[in-house]
C-alpha cells in the first residue's frame, strides 16, 4: 500500500469538510475532501494525522475510514478539549488542516494466515475501524477475526449500524459489554476483558491489537496473556500529548520511546514497562 | 440431551477433582430453565444454590430506589454464578435475572456446605476453586469502578 506523507511534514494541507456525522453525544467522524491535488490519502491503519483547526491549535487524531478508499479521509474524535470542541462546531464546507499520515501502522500484513483479536475501549473503536476494513477486504488471508468491544453505555457504542452488520457476518466474532446497562440493554455487562477469557481464537496463531485507555490496554494484554499469547503478538496504540508528531520536539517521549514516530502503535512486548512505571 | 454427570464432569471448573467428588456433586444438581425475566435468585432471599449455566444469559443486579434496577455484570453459557450459599448467613445479596431463555444446573448448596464440613478435602478444593472465581470477578469489579471510557483516549 503505497503511503503519501507530505514534502514538509510540518505544513498542513487544507482539506474540505464534506460529510459530518455525530456517532454518540459527544463523538463525531469528519470526512474530509483534498482541497488541492492530490486527491488520494493513503494511509495505513493506525496511523493518525495531525488535526489543525485554524486559529485554535493542533491535535493528533487516528484515521477511523477505510485504507482501500484512499478517496475518503474520515476522522472519528470525541469532543473533550478546546481543539476538538472547536472542531465539533465546523460547518460541513469549512476547511481544515491536516498534516499526515504519521506514526506507525498495525501488523495486519505481518498478521496474515493468523486468527486476529481486537480488543477496542470507548473511543478505541475508531483506531481499529481501519483494521477491520482492511481484514474483510482480505478476509481470506486470516484466520478467526474477533473483535471485543467495551464501553461505558449502551449510548457510548460508536458506528452502531456497522458493527450491526459485522455481526451479521459469518465470518466475523463481534462481542460487545458496557460497564453500565442501562435503558433496554440485554447484552452483556461488564468490562471488555471478560470477553477475552471466552472469545474462541487460536493462541498459538493469532495477533491481538488493543487500543483505548491505557488501565483497558494493560489489563487486556494481561487477560490475553492468561489465555496464552506471548506479548510479542499483542499490540498496542499509545496515547500521548504529541505537538510535532515527527520526533523532533519531545512532547510525548516516554524514555527514549517517541509515540509520535516510534508509535503510536507498538509491540505490547516492547513497552510494557511503561504501562506499569510510575516515572513514565 | 447430555446427562448431568457428563456435563459436570467436563466443566473447567470442576477439573481435576476426583469422580468420587464429582459424582457427589452430581447427587447435589438438577436442570432448571428460566423463560426470560424470570429471577434466578433475589436480593435477601436464603442463598442455598448456585449454578452452571448452560445457556442463555443472567444479569446480576441491584434495585436502587427512585433509580430501579442497576445492571451490574452478566453471566453467560460456561459462567458458574453464586457464592452467598457458602458464606453466612447465607443471603443473596443481589438479584439475578435471565435476561433471555436461560438452562441452568442448580446445585444443591445446603447439602454441599455439609458435605464440606465432613469431607475437608472436598471442601478445601470447593473454596480454591469459588476463591479463583471470586478473584476473578473482584479483579473485573475494580477495573470497572476506574470507569476508564470516561476519560479521553486516543481519538
Amino acid at each position: 500500500m503505497a503511503v503519501g506523507i507530505n514534502d514538509d511534514p510540518m505544513m498542513p494541507r487544507q482539506f474540505k469538510i464534506q460529510r459530518l456525522k455525530r456517532d454518540t453525544v459527544d463523538t463525531f467522524s469528519m470526512e474530509l475532501k483534498p482541497v488541492s491535488d492530490p486527491k488520494e490519502f493513503n494511509f495505513l491503519p493506525g496511523q493518525f494525522n495531525m488535526l489543525y483547526v485554524f486559529g485554535v491549535g493542533e491535535v493528533p487524531i487516528s484515521i477511523s475510514g477505510d485504507p482501500t478508499k484512499p478517496e475518503k479521509l474520515v476522522h472519528t474524535t470525541r469532543a473533550v478539549g478546546n481543539v476538538t470542541n472547536a472542531m465539533d462546531n465546523l460547518k460541513k464546507g469549512q476547511t481544515i488542516g491536516v498534516r499526515g499520515p504519521l506514526g506507525t501502522s498495525w501488523p495486519v500484513e505481518k498478521a496474515e494466515g493468523n486468527d486476529i483479536i481486537l480488543v477496542a475501549g470507548g473511543i478505541g473503536l475508531a483506531p481499529l475501524r481501519p483494521v477491520m476494513y482492511y481484514l474483510l477486504a482480505h478476509r481470506e488471508s486470516y484466520g478467526k477475526v474477533v473483535l471485543l468491544y467495551g464501553t461505558r453505555t449502551p449510548g457510548d457504542i460508536l458506528f452502531q449500524k456497522e458493527l450491526e452488520n459485522w455481526r451479521s457476518r459469518l465470518d466475523l466474532e463481534i462481542h460487545i459489554t458496557v460497564d453500565r446497562g442501562t435503558g433496554s440493554w440485554r447484552g452483556n455487562v461488564g468490562v471488555v476483558t471478560n470477553l477475552i477469557a471466552r472469545a474462541p481464537f487460536d493462541h498459538l496463531n493469532c495477533t491481538a491489537m488493543v487500543c483505548g485507555p491505557e488501565i483497558m490496554m494493560r489489563f487486556s494484554a494481561l487477560g490475553l496473556q492468561k489465555r496464552g499469547v506471548d506479548g510479542k503478538d499483542i499490540y498496542v496504540s499509545m496515547e500521548r500529548n504529541m505537538k510535532c508528531g515527527i520526533g523532533l520536539c519531545g512532547h510525548c517521549q516516554i524514555g527514549n520511546i517517541f509515540v509520535c514516530k516510534d508509535g503510536p502503535v507498538f509491540r505490547y512486548s516492547d513497552i510494557r514497562e511503561i504501562f506499569t512505571r510510575r516515572e513514565f | 440431551m447430555e446427562s448431568l454427570a457428563k456435563v459436570l464432569t467436563k466443566h473447567p471448573f470442576l477439573q481435576g477433582l476426583d469422580q468420587r467428588h464429582i459424582d457427589f456433586i452430581t447427587g447435589c444438581g438438577k436442570n432448571v430453565v428460566f423463560k426470560q425475566d424470570e429471577f434466578l435468585f433475589r436480593e435477601g432471599d436464603e442463598a442455598n444454590q448456585f449454578y452452571f449455566i448452560r445457556h442463555g444469559k443472567v444479569l446480576i443486579e441491584t434495585y436502587i430506589p427512585e433509580k430501579g434496577p442497576v445492571a451490574i455484570q452478566t453471566r453467560q453459557s460456561g459462567d458458574v454464578t453464586g457464592w452467598s450459599w457458602m458464606i453466612p448467613p447465607y443471603h443473596w445479596h443481589f438479584d439475578a435475572r435471565a435476561v433471555e431463555l436461560t438452562r441452568a444446573i442448580a446445585l444443591d448448596g445446603k447439602c454441599l456446605r455439609d458435605k464440606m464440613d465432613e469431607d475437608h478435602e472436598l471442601g478445601y478444593l470447593l473454596m480454591k476453586r469459588f476463591a479463583t472465581l471470586m478473584a476473578e470477578r473482584l479483579e473485573a469489579t475494580r477495573i470497572q469502578l476506574f470507569d476508564m471510557y470516561g476519560g479521553t483516549t486516543k481519538t
